[in-house]
């Protein structure tokens, strides 16, 4: 009995705080089961339906899946969304390194090569695109200027099937090297003046030093960088409303893009709710990937 | 070193890379104050004027997204403070069962990003009644684990020996919060507000599709909707107003270069 009453009285004292804890969580936990969390069963649950009007949802298996693999705009949209990753993601993070040991150098003026560098990340992405276009239009673009004063025929950069994915990665990497820059320039200036100078000492080149100790000095930032740049890749939709819908003929659609088309263009739920998945899919493997790596060869501090 | 490079290639090759790396932008301020027959001819004798702000500002009304952009970004924020801050007192400091599972399920949140749910989403805030208002756009936003995770961290490295001291000068918990950790985590709080402001003042997606009208429509929204290629607007004029939307947070970067470029780091490496 005095046991049971002692435990009551202890169970007591420490459920205040635990009463505090949930009404201090509740907000946050009711917001995160609102928009994220039931958004994502709800497309689970969406994706195994089909919904046409005026009749009930019905189940369908996994039709819509099926129907993603016969889709020729998906599996377009997918194909230019693996090479944009492929080329945006290695491009930015290795020009973010260039930019950074650049900057980490001294001389006069890299206060201001620095700003240049982390400028364009400060720009809305709808905006960075309408600069762009100053570049790629067809008839005053600077591109084609240039060219056609060096003789040579410009082309449509943006309306042609093989220029315009690389025209659009182009800005991505533009827009996003500059902000990676800055977590590289945290790190190489964490490397202590001790570690350098052993490694001058050690290895005169200093390719050799930049291969066998800086390098594996970034890794974890380079692991961060790399993650953001892939999310970056699925996520950076906003030039293709400006500059080339998609276009053309699909060729520079990305899945994003292509899930707000069928979402709120053709107002199929049940088939975005499908790509919506896919999507998410594809980001659980970039974390994995994140976790795997810091887990076995990235070794934080 | 193998071979030591003139002394003057590192600045000189520096400023031209610089130089070509900010070219997109010199171009927009280029073209921006130049009428449509000059924005892309490069060269001396061209007509330099302000017209084509007035322009703009006639063909489609910036103010008002700037207000609603202002409005938005305030407003998201300090919804986002209030929520993490509380979130984040309650996983650092006080101790209750469930905790463990609480913190997976934020942390969890932290690889999915709001873009992708954008169609259960806007279902979810039109049954809200909240299309085309200033919290609709906001609520997706507000619960960010991001937030969360990072004055969790913050506050687990307050001394209790504070809390402690605050309790026995009979403070209670909400004001031990307020009064001690709140001050303690300032710099965290504006590295916060700053990668928070500068997110959602760019942000473009999800404005786009959850407002649709002048009434909550942030500037990221209006210019595109304001240049499209079918609209026939010059481009002088779409210059101007790509510049006018960036300007007010491109300023205040300038000004502030050093507070953001720590925000960002403070914010990414955890």
């Amino acid at each position: 009995m005095n046991d049971i009453r002692h435990a009551m009285t202890s169970r007591s004292f420490v459920s205040r705080p635990a009463v505090h804890a949930w009404l201090m969580l509740l907000p946050a936990l009711v917001l995160l089961a609102a928009f994220t969390y039931w958004p994502i069963a709800g497309s689970v649950w969406e994706s195994l339906h089909t919904q046409a009007p005026g009749v009930d949802p019905m189940f369908s298996g996994a039709d819509q899946f099926a129907a993603l693999l016969d889709d020729p705009v998906f599996l377009q949209a997918l194909r230019n969304n693996f090479w944009y990753a492929l080329v945006t993601v290695p491009v930015s993070v290795m020009l973010a390194l260039a930019m950074a040991l650049w900057v980490n150098e001294r001389f006069a003026g890299r206060g201001l090569l620095r700003l240049a560098f982390f400028t364009p990340t400060i720009l809305p992405m709808v905006a960075a695109a309408n600069v762009w276009l100053f570049f790629y239009a067809p008839d005053i673009g600077l591109f084609n200027q240039l060219l056609g004063a060096a003789g040579i025929a410009g082309r449509n950069w943006l309306g042609d099937v093989e220029t315009v994915l690389p025209a659009l990665m182009v800005i991505t990497i533009w827009k996003e090297a500059g902000f990676f820059m800055i977590f590289y320039l945290a790190a190489l200036q964490s490397i202590s003046p001790e570690q350098r100078d052993a490694a001058r000492i050690e290895a005169p080149s200093a390719w050799y030093r930049l291969r066998r100790v800086t390098l594996p000095l970034l890794a974890p930032t380079t692991l961060f960088v790399v993650v953001n740049a892939l999310i970056n890749a699925f996520k950076l939709v906003d030039h293709l409303f400006v500059l080339t819908r998609g276009g053309p003929n699909n060729a520079s659609t990305l899945l994003l893009y292509y899930l707000y088309e069928v979402a709120f263009k053709f107002q199929d739920i049940s088939y975005a709710s499908a790509l919506t998945l896919v999507l998410l899919a594809l980001l659980a493997l970039c974390s994995a990937l994140q976790f795997w790596f810091s887990r076995k060869r990235v070794h934080y501090r | 070193m193998t071979i030591a490079p003139p002394r003057l290639l590192l600045p000189v090759a520096g400023w031209l890379a610089g130089l070509l790396w900010i070219a997109p932008l010199l171009l927009m301020f280029w073209a921006a104050f130049h009428p449509d027959g000059d924005a892309l001819r490069l060269s001396f004798d061209t007509r330099w004027g302000f017209g084509n702000f007035p322009a703009a500002w006639r063909v489609a009304p910036f103010a008002r997204y700037l207000v609603n952009t202002f409005c938005i970004v305030t407003l998201l924020l300090v919804l986002q403070l209030l929520v993490c801050t509380l979130a984040g007192y309650a996983l650092a400091r006080l101790r209750f069962p469930g905790r463990g599972l609480v913190f997976a399920i934020v942390m969890l949140q932290l690889m999915v990003m709001p873009e992708v749910l954008i169609t259960e989403n806007y279902v979810s805030v039109a049954r809200l009644g909240q299309v085309d208002h200033y919290l609709g756009v906001a609520l997706p936003y507000i619960g960010s684990a991001f937030g969360i995770f990072l004055l969790r961290q913050t506050f687990m490295m307050v001394p209790q020996e504070l809390e402690d001291a605050a309790r026995i000068e009979g403070l209670g918990r909400l004001a031990i919060l307020l009064k001690v950790y709140v001050p303690l985590a300032r710099p965290v709080y504006t590295a916060f507000a700053l990668v928070s402001v500068s997110y959602h003042w760019n942000n473009f997606l999800w404005p786009l599709i959850v407002t649709n009208s002048v009434n909550a429509r942030p500037l990221t929204v209006g210019l595109q909707v304001f240049s499209s290629v079918d609209q026939g607007v010059d481009w002088s004029i779409i210059t101007a107003a790509t510049l006018m939307t960036s300007a007010p947070l491109l300023i205040a970067f300038l000004l502030f270069q050093r507070q953001f470029v720590q925000s960002f780091m403070r914010a990414g490496i955890k």
